[in-house]
């Protein structure tokens, strides 16, 4: 393994990551008194070949994959569903241990250095994870206190991002089940940026907000970039939002990086007879055509095509 | 130094203030629950108050007997409610969806139990204490000669190490995101059984008079019957105190080590995602 270089510039370096699930080893009680090895360990010199659990497939999410964020660049990662985009978030914001690779938050190793990292960073998901039962004040004043941040701060900081983002004065005290998902995403927004994070991880933030509100999240991010020196990693299905967002894309599938440049140069890499191709050309040639092509395999029944 | 001890002190309170703000916003289920419990800690001290009936025997001191089953059910009350607090909250934010939220914030596992202990504890005796007050009511019992600081001592002490239990069984939940929860429920009924709650251990097979001894409950209950009925047990009520805090001292670094084994078990395995 090489050891990663980095830039002072570099907000996020991911080398040669890999993140599988269902990997059989050994239980965890085994694991911790007294047998380290997992059942991956190298065997008398070679590598034991993977098994997946039993009952399980073995999926490997994440296979391989390796770039670096620059300081203060929005960086947007397309994929198709189940393409490995959430747990590369997860892999980033020290929910996940990776297999094998390395992930480092402005030089701080995630595995090793994970306090600092955890310091560093927030994240969004594309799940609003709230306590239900509590207000926006309740949930966010939780979030906040546990980054340090006090709780008339957060209160202060709280009502000027929810004013900012269209949220009505009145739901701040009322219980987020009352609340449409797209207000929850506000305040799952409005969550990750009180804290002020260098490095803010959004795994489809705008999925199910309106389109105004959708505007109003992206100049909200911009700002962030903008005023406060943040760097963003974002996820997205929309392919205009990542065109208007982001400096460069990522395109993963199957857990790999399949094209990596600026909407501009990936634009660039196909031809489209005609017209100039969008973002979202660009996404179903490198994508969808490549899942054509294994369903294909798949359901290619050579007899019927002769009959 | 003092501005790393604010920033600590004020995540642990991120955790009672956010488990208040839910008993508040739950106070239907509080309310069940504490209807609940007063019938079934009524129910329990009501066979003191049978007992001549049901065994025709007129010599029988029932406020005696009342007040024995009184204190168990009551300490019963307190460290299982301490222990469900602590045992529950992986099942809580599993269950919310917000574990991943809460793993992903930089606050050290330790002081997320502070936060989680403060609130057990003090919500537990105000349940208990509530319990106490209305299932005392029903009946005339004399406490003229009970030691109710050495009682409070005892039970303080004897909070810690359920703690470390609780935070011990909070692990099933990390592991088994489908049925830790459920696992719990079979550590408490084994601490149920073994210590001595509504009967004295000496009753018991021999082999779960051993694993009566390992209980903590099993010597809050004895320093507390000691402090409250003089009389019952020969032992001075402080007596009780080295051993619990032996048991506290072991539990509670062990309870939190073992915890942060198995954060680290379900981040490689990816167990954290799911919401059971």
């Amino acid at each position: 393994m090489n050891t990663p270089r980095f830039a002072d510039q570099d907000a996020l370096v991911v080398q040669d990551v890999v993140k599988r699930f269902n990997v059989a080893s050994q239980p965890w009680w085994r694991q911790w008194f007294g047998h380290t090895t997992n059942g991956q360990e190298p065997a008398n010199g070679e590598p034991k070949p993977l098994k997946a659990r039993r009952g399980k497939e073995l999926i490997t999410a994440v296979d391989h994959v390796s770039f670096t964020v620059r300081r203060r660049e929005i960086f947007g990662v397309l994929g198709p569903n189940g393409s490995g985009k959430s747990t590369l978030i997860r892999l980033l914001s020290t929910l996940l241990l990776p297999d094998e690779g390395t992930v480092h938050v402005f030089g701080l190793d995630v595995a090793k250095h994970e306090m600092q990292v955890k310091r560093l960073i927030n994240r969004v998901s594309v799940e609003a994870a709230f306590f239900k039962k509590l207000s926006p004040k309740e949930n966010l004043l939780y979030g906040a206190r546990l980054y340090g941040v006090s709780g008339a701060e957060a209160d202060r900081k709280a009502r000027e991002i929810l004013k900012r983002l269209g949220l009505r004065e009145s739901s701040y005290t009322s219980p987020m089940e009352d609340m449409s998902r797209g207000m929850q995403q506000k305040v799952a927004i409005a969550r990750a940026f009180l804290t002020q994070p260098i490095l803010l991880l959004l795994d489809e933030p705008t999925t199910g907000l309106d389109p105004r509100s959708k505007l109003e999240v992206q100049s909200f991010v911009n700002e962030l970039r903008d005023v406060h020196d943040a760097t963003i990693l974002i996820t997205t299905h929309d392919m205009n939002e990542a065109d208007a967002l982001c400096d460069r894309i990522a395109i993963l599938d199957d857990g790999k990086i399949v094209a990596m440049d600026t909407p501009e140069g990936l634009k660039q890499l196909i031809n489209r007879n005609g017209h100039a191709p969008t973002l979202e050309d660009v996404f179903m040639e490198l994508t969808g055509k490549e899942l054509i092509e294994k369903d294909d395999l798949e359901d290619f029944e050579p007899e019927k095509v002769l009959t | 130094m003092i501005q790393g001890l604010r920033l600590e002190m004020r995540q642990s309170y991120a955790f009672v203030a956010r488990n208040f703000n839910l008993v508040k916003r739950y106070w239907g289920w509080e309310v069940v629950w504490l209807a609940y419990s007063i019938a079934n800690s009524l129910s329990v001290t009501f066979i003191g108050a049978g007992a001549g009936e049901i065994t025709g025997e007129t010599q029988i001191n029932t406020n005696f007997l009342i007040t024995y089953l009184l204190i168990g059910t009551l300490v019963w009350r307190f460290l299982a409610s301490i222990f469900n607090n602590i045992s529950e909250m992986i099942a809580w934010e599993r269950w919310e969806g917000t574990i991943e939220y809460t793993f992903m914030a930089p606050v050290h596992r330790f002081n997320q139990m502070i936060g989680q202990t403060i609130f057990a504890i003090l919500y537990s005796l105000i349940f208990t204490v509530i319990i106490g007050v209305v299932v005392a009511a029903f009946f005339d019992l004399d406490f003229g000669n009970a030691d109710f600081t050495s009682a409070t001592i005892i039970l303080l002490v004897g909070s810690l190490s359920f703690v470390g239990i609780g935070v011990v069984a909070s692990i099933l939940p990390l592991l088994y995101p489908e049925r830790g929860a459920q696992m719990t429920n079979i550590v408490q009924a084994f601490f149920l059984l073994v210590s001595g709650i509504y009967y004295p251990i000496s009753v018991l097979p021999e082999w779960l008079q051993v694993l009566a001894r390992i209980s903590p409950a099993t010597y809050v209950l004895e320093g507390m019957r000691s402090a409250l009925l003089p009389g019952t047990v020969e032992a001075s009520p402080m007596s009780f105190v080295p051993p619990l805090l032996l048991m506290g001292v072991v539990m509670l670094p062990l309870g939190i080590y073992l915890f942060q084994r198995a954060e680290r078990y379900t981040k490689r395995t990816g167990k954290l995602k799911r919401n059971g």
